[in-house]
């Protein structure tokens, strides 16, 4: 981790004299979500060997600032503050919510434009003072929520149970998929809770299956997923068992092995994205982005999340350009910071791996319900596209 | 609720309280010996599965690098004076993880001594130079290597969870798998093993001994240093064994282990931290606890397991006596 911190600063100072344009990127490469932030900064670290291949953007060098938070809300506060006072033209991060919570206070008081990778929508609504300089690009839990509502109503499905984490995590997917459920007549008829590092969720399971639901959401991420579905399975469920896309890494598939075959759940199109059809807008760019990363960190190596960073540069790339030509960042920081937030929001029809981004004064997170979220299955322990939402 | 339901809670009342109460058994006799509370019990116990699978998928563990630095320290710090038995051990040890690489039967006795020797290293290393100390000093060094191991735990194994082959695969009864049932044979063996141990044999009596009074046993000739190193040795046998039985029911993570570690404690503390019959009963206890609440009230599970310690840290204060260090 210091090595690439200090090769970060090291190319920072050398770039301070050559007027290069710095960007500030701050991950969770370490800590509780380094799964996340490990191929997020993979990614930002595949974008500057190709920007240093190709010459920068309209003329002028890039250099990514890169700084761990280790899954820290103080350390990613700490590191935002750091890359302001580094004169970053914008910054992109963090991997975790409450991490990205706590930047935004600090982006806002120093004026930089943000791009958080993290999933919460209360990063980015409602658009107010404190929100009006942070975007986010990945999928909302509220609209994966709706994937799923809409998947359960094709399939007839009436009564659903949920078993999520008792955390942020667990308790926001409860929240927003209830307010989805209940506008499309779905009714959650036992809600139950579990510890990530729970060894027995005999009782949770039993209560659900007293209750004979037709479906059962499962609202946890990674590995710790794994248990409630096994459980369920061993105790004889034989309804739909949905999880949510915090499960789409290959190591769900591993742990979970026979026990998860028929899961469904959302994903970001990337995760199947050479079975989505020709048509998909973000087909073409996804599989991109797939052939870049794995040339580098061999087949299969990618991850939805990485791409996640990918489409962060997607949208600041044209817009650094078009704020170029606007203002002058040697001259006037604070003025180019203010173009650079404005034509960020003027990103429209933007194609990315996860979806089309076009942001608005009322819309930072920019993507659509069509074009962002498919529903997948787990068949023969692979990822299988089972619907889009076009 | 019907009969069903509850025998079903009932099952997995007794599956998780006997692993809480090999951890407590484990912390009841390394504190009585030592006057350590060995928080890290928990990180011993997942180092043992996720070794395994380790050893399994044809690598070297971190944690075998781990025990030997811990084994050279060792080795220094007794300069001369039976400073060759933990290099012995620890090429023994070495020797072991080599061959357990090319044989996999051989990866579950390694992982096992792998913890043991950790174990005994932990309490050479770190508690037996600071042997005068107070409870309160031991704690923190305590608590101070569980934040370390559970953190070296995230390097060697990284953040996922693994889950190695089940011994004995498929249910005897609903609700009980055959995995379960060897769990609940070993619980058995073990607490009839220590009853046997430390009845019969001297070096039992020995410890026995040096848990009731320190110096009364020095001053009879056995040695407190000894002593402490056989119970950690017991200790993390016990968390060793039981974490390779548990890994294919529960899932290894390096995380994990904690939690175990913790509800351990609570079972040992019902017990005072002086009985093992009921810090045993304890265990059973935080079980069924836990499985009612997580069918009643799963969201508050925690915190009412949790709650447990408050009347029993007030019966506890009741009947306690100042005690004589």
């Amino acid at each position: 981790m210091k090595r690439w911190l200090l090769a970060g600063l090291f190319l920072a100072l050398s770039a301070l004299a050559q007027g290069a344009l710095k960007v500030g990127v701050v991950v969770s490469a370490t800590g509780p979500a380094a799964s996340l932030g490990i191929p997020e900064r993979n990614t930002m670290l595949l974008i500057q060997e190709i920007l240093e291949r190709t010459g920068g953007v309209a003329g002028r060098k890039v250099q990514f600032v890169i700084l761990d938070d280790a899954s820290d809300t103080t350390q990613a506060v700490r590191n935002t503050r750091r890359l302001v006072e580094e004169g970053v033209v914008a910054i992109i991060g963090t991997t975790t919510t409450p991490a990205s919570l706590g930047m935004i206070p600090v982006v806002t008081e120093a004026r930089v434009p943000t791009i958080s990778l993290a999933a919460s929508k209360d990063i980015i609504h409602p658009v107010d003072a404190q929100r009006f300089w942070v975007f986010k690009t990945p999928q909302t839990e509220e609209l994966m929520a709706r994937a799923i509502a809409a998947d359960m109503v094709a399939r007839g499905v009436k009564t659903v149970g949920y078993i999520g984490f008792n955390d942020a995590y667990g308790e926001g997917w409860a929240r927003f998929f209830e307010a989805e459920a209940r506008a499309k007549g779905l009714q959650v008829v036992v809600s139950e809770r579990y510890a990530r590092t729970d060894t027995s969720v005999t009782g949770q399971v039993l209560r659900i299956l007293a209750r004979r639901p037709d479906a059962v959401l499962i609202g946890a991420s990674g590995t710790p997923a794994v248990l409630p579905q096994r459980t369920l399975r061993e105790r004889g469920y034989g309804g739909l068992i949905y999880q949510t896309h915090g499960v789409a890494n290959p190591d769900f598939l591993r742990v979970g092995g026979k026990d998860v075959e028929g899961t469904l759940l959302p994903a970001g199109p990337i995760l199947v994205a050479e079975q989505l059809p020709a048509g998909f807008p973000s087909k073409r760019v996804a599989l991109d982005y797939i052939q870049r990363y794995e040339a580098k960190h061999g087949i299969g190596s990618y991850s939805t999340f990485g791409a996640h960073a990918w489409d962060a540069w997607l949208i600041l790339r044209p817009a650094l350009e078009r704020a170029l030509r606007r203002a002058d960042p040697d001259r006037d920081l604070a003025a180019f910071r203010a173009a650079l937030r404005d034509e960020i929001e003027a990103t429209r029809g933007l194609v990315a791996t996860h979806g089309v981004f076009t942001f608005s004064r009322e819309d930072h997170l920019g993507l659509r319900f069509e074009d962002s979220a498919v529903m997948v299955q787990v068949e023969d322990g692979r990822w299988k596209l089972v619907r889009t939402f076009r | 609720m019907d009969a069903t339901i509850l025998g079903l809670l009932l099952l997995d009342a007794l599956q998780n309280g006997v692993i809480y109460g090999l951890m407590a058994v484990g912390l009841v006799l390394v504190f009585a010996v030592t006057r350590v509370i060995l928080v890290p019990i928990g990180e011993l116990l997942m180092f043992a599965p996720l070794s395994l699978v380790w050893l399994h998928s044809g690598k070297l563990p971190g944690t075998l690098a781990l025990a030997l630095a811990l084994g050279l320290l060792w080795a220094l710090l007794a300069r001369g004076r039976g400073g060759l038995w933990p290099l012995l051990g620890g090429l023994g040890l070495f020797l072991l993880f080599l061959l357990a690489l090319k044989a996999p039967l051989l990866a579950y006795p390694a992982s096992v001594l792998l913890v043991v020797y950790l174990g005994v290293a932990t309490y050479r290393v770190f508690f037996q130079p600071m042997r005068e100390a107070t409870v309160l000093a031991y704690l923190i060094m305590a608590v101070g290597l569980h934040v370390a191991y559970q953190g070296l735990g995230l390097v060697f194994f990284g953040p996922e969870q693994y889950r190695p082959a089940p011994l004995l695969s498929g249910e005897v009864v609903v609700g009980l798998s055959w995995q379960g049932v060897l769990v609940l044979l070993f619980a058995g063996a073990a607490v009839l093993g220590l009853y046997l141990f430390f009845r019969l044999s001297l070096y039992g009596k020995a410890l026995l001994a040096a848990a009731q009074n320190r110096l009364g046993a020095r001053l009879s000739g056995i040695r407190p240093e000894e002593a402490g190193m056989v119970a950690f040795a017991i200790a993390s046998l016990l968390a060793g064994i039981s974490g390779l039985l548990l890994a294919p029911l529960i899932n290894a993570a390096y995380f994990m282990g904690f939690m175990l570690g913790l509800k351990g404690f609570v079972a040992a503390i019902l017990g005072g931290l002086v009985s093992y019959p009921v810090a045993l009963l304890g265990a059973l206890l935080v079980g069924l606890f836990e499985s009612l609440t997580s069918f009643y009230a799963s969201a508050y599970k925690e915190a009412l397991v949790f709650l447990l310690l408050v009347p029993a840290l007030f019966l506890q204060s009741l009947r306690a006596r100042a005690v004589e260090e």
